[in-house]
């Protein structure tokens, strides 16, 4: 189709603040970092051309290693767990059935609130020495341990927060699923087919690219998470550097000893790693990832 | 059939009720005294402690009533930024015809999939060359820049599914772009621009790390922040005040739930927005 004058003059005015946008805060800062990510920069002298020393400092730094792991582990832990409650829970949510507005409500509350420093306080209070949690468990005689502050539990008590906000996949699942005809399942009925088999057969690959879809969304949000962390620990990232997220040694890194060369070269890796484990996933979907037609 | 649809709803009940759970115990315990909150897992409350409330509301340099306020200057500047770039850059995606668009509609979406802290750092740097550092523009100037791409591709969606007979009738009219925008296309928006204006309330409001890095003076802390030096200043020594103080931060939201759900439902239902 040719391209009217009239129709380019307006198109680029009205994608200027969005173009401006691309250019001054998206595009500019990203070449920036990639420079940054090889000088070493404090934000007073200027920034001194060294190569590729942060990176080879980032094989050496155990902080780093740990603060890798601890985000790996609640990504691989925290983002299938939240989707199969999210999905469960909106599979019994069947279309028309009393109530369904009110649960609906109910059960997404909790992913608006969810990453707010009022409710990471909630948090670090549930499962203190003296919190909710073992004032509960003490009730049936059980002496709970300070979760948030044991290195074995205090990522776990994190991972629940991030599971606990399951509803905002679950209304893309609800929507996903009332994209399947009702005819299927008739049909499958018909056959004699059970209701796993026509889970199984029907609903999920039905849904498998729903499922994909938050998969990926969920995946890229939960390698970025910071603020849960941040306030559970104090900003220190402990219990013994359990909760020391790739985000929040990011910040202390580049906003606490302002090492913003180190700290471009940290988000550098965040993107490369994001990138690949969502091409990863790209790749993988092809096996399980139902198209119709 | 009967049997079935009570399981399920004693299933939905039991789920619900731990969903909630925390945050009715958390009201509740703002309106207790701080010995009984950490000995008291049930939900009754044997007379009502408004101290919690009037001790934490003065409890740092300013009252609470500054922080509040700091907050809803970003949330209104947040809000008229992305309602006015977004719409501006959705309408020259989904209505008008020319060379690279299709390229920067691309780009739009890849930077969906951006992680903020690649760009942190430069843009630090940036806002503190220009000196607004301990001001509210470095949270607000870039939402007059449509860099939350999310609502620019919600809006996309939406104007896609306008009819275009609406904009070819105006421009038989004799209507120019900025007519068709504006008289016919912008009124029919209102469902994905109270879409947007729900979502950005509720994600600037909470906002946390970008009011952390841009605000440090006491004066201009938003409610986040404000909650967070409240944590450090009380320790964990008055949980009530705490608690309470959390509550007054997390009604604003509420409200915006409570009156906007039907948006914010049907907007995470269409694009996966958070």
């Amino acid at each position: 189709m040719p391209y009217t004058r009239r129709d380019t003059k307006a198109g680029y005015l009205f994608l200027a603040p969005w173009l401006i946008g691309l250019v001054v805060i998206t595009i500019g800062p990203m070449l920036a970092s990639l420079y940054l990510s090889f000088t070493d920069y404090n934000l007073i002298q200027a920034p001194r051309w060294i190569g590729l020393d942060n990176f080879a400092e980032m094989l050496s730094d155990e902080k780093l290693h740990n603060s890798l792991k601890v985000t790996f582990v609640y990504v691989a832990v925290s983002v299938p767990l939240q989707l199969i409650v999210a999905l469960a829970t909106a599979l019994l949510l069947d279309r028309g059935m009393r109530g369904l507005a009110f649960y609906r409500s109910v059960f997404y509350l909790p992913s608006l609130l969810g990453s707010s420093v009022a409710i990471a306080v909630l948090w670090k209070q549930i499962f203190g020495t003296t919190g909710l949690v073992n004032q509960l468990l003490a009730l049936v005689g059980i002496d709970g341990p300070g979760w948030v502050s044991n290195p074995d539990t205090a990522l776990g008590t994190i991972i629940l927060l991030h599971i606990w906000t399951f509803g905002s996949p679950m209304i893309i699942f609800l929507a996903g699923l009332r994209q399947i005809p009702r005819t299927y399942y008739e049909a499958a009925q018909v056959d004699g087919a059970s209701r796993s088999r026509q889970f199984f057969s029907i609903t999920l690959p039905l849904l498998s690219s729903i499922i994909f879809f938050n998969l990926i969304l969920q995946m890229i949000g939960a390698f970025q998470s910071f603020t849960q962390a941040f306030i559970v620990s104090g900003g220190s990232g402990g219990p013994a550097g359990s909760t020391t997220f790739f985000t929040l040694y990011l910040y202390q890194e580049g906003f606490g000893k302002f090492d913003m060369g180190y700290a471009s070269a940290m988000a550098w890796l965040l993107m490369v790693i994001i990138g690949l484990f969502t091409a990863i996933n790209f790749l993988g979907a092809k096996y399980w990832v139902f198209h119709e037609n | 059939m009967r049997t079935k649809t009570i399981v399920k709803h004693t299933a939905l009940i039991g789920v619900g009720v731990v969903m909630l759970y925390p945050l009715l115990w958390m009201i509740v315990s703002s309106l207790r005294p701080d010995d009984l909150i950490f000995r008291a897992p049930g939900l009754w409350l044997r007379d009502l402690e408004v101290s919690n409330y009037t001790g934490g509301w003065t409890a740092l340099t300013h009252p609470f009533s500054r922080y509040l306020l700091n907050s809803a200057i970003v949330v209104f500047g947040a809000i008229i930024g992305n309602l006015v770039s977004c719409s501006l850059a959705a309408y020259s995606f989904a209505r008008l015809e020319y060379r690279g668009r299709k390229f920067f509609f691309a780009i739009m979406l890849a930077t969906l999939m951006l992680p903020f802290h690649v760009v942190v750092v430069p843009q630090y740097i940036l806002f503190s060359e220009l000196g607004w550092t301990n001001t509210f523009l470095p949270l607000i100037v870039p939402k007059f820049l449509a860099t939350d791409a999310f609502f620019v591709f919600l809006m996309v969606q939406f104007i896609r599914g306008l009819p275009r007979e609406l904009d070819e009738a105006a421009v038989m009219d004799g209507a120019g772009h900025p007519r068709i925008f504006f008289q016919i296309l912008l009124p029919l928006m209102v469902p994905a621009l109270a879409t947007t204006a729900i979502f950005t309330f509720i994600w600037t409001w909470n906002d946390f790390f970008g009011a952390l890095i841009y605000l440090t003076s006491p004066d201009l802390y938003t409610v986040p922040v404000a909650l967070r030096a409240f944590i450090d200043a009380q320790g964990s020594s008055s949980w009530g005040s705490l608690f309470a103080m959390s509550i007054v931060s997390l009604l604003p939201v509420f409200v915006a739930f409570l009156f906007g759900q039907r948006y914010l439902l049907r907007g995470i239902a269409t694009t996966g927005l958070k």
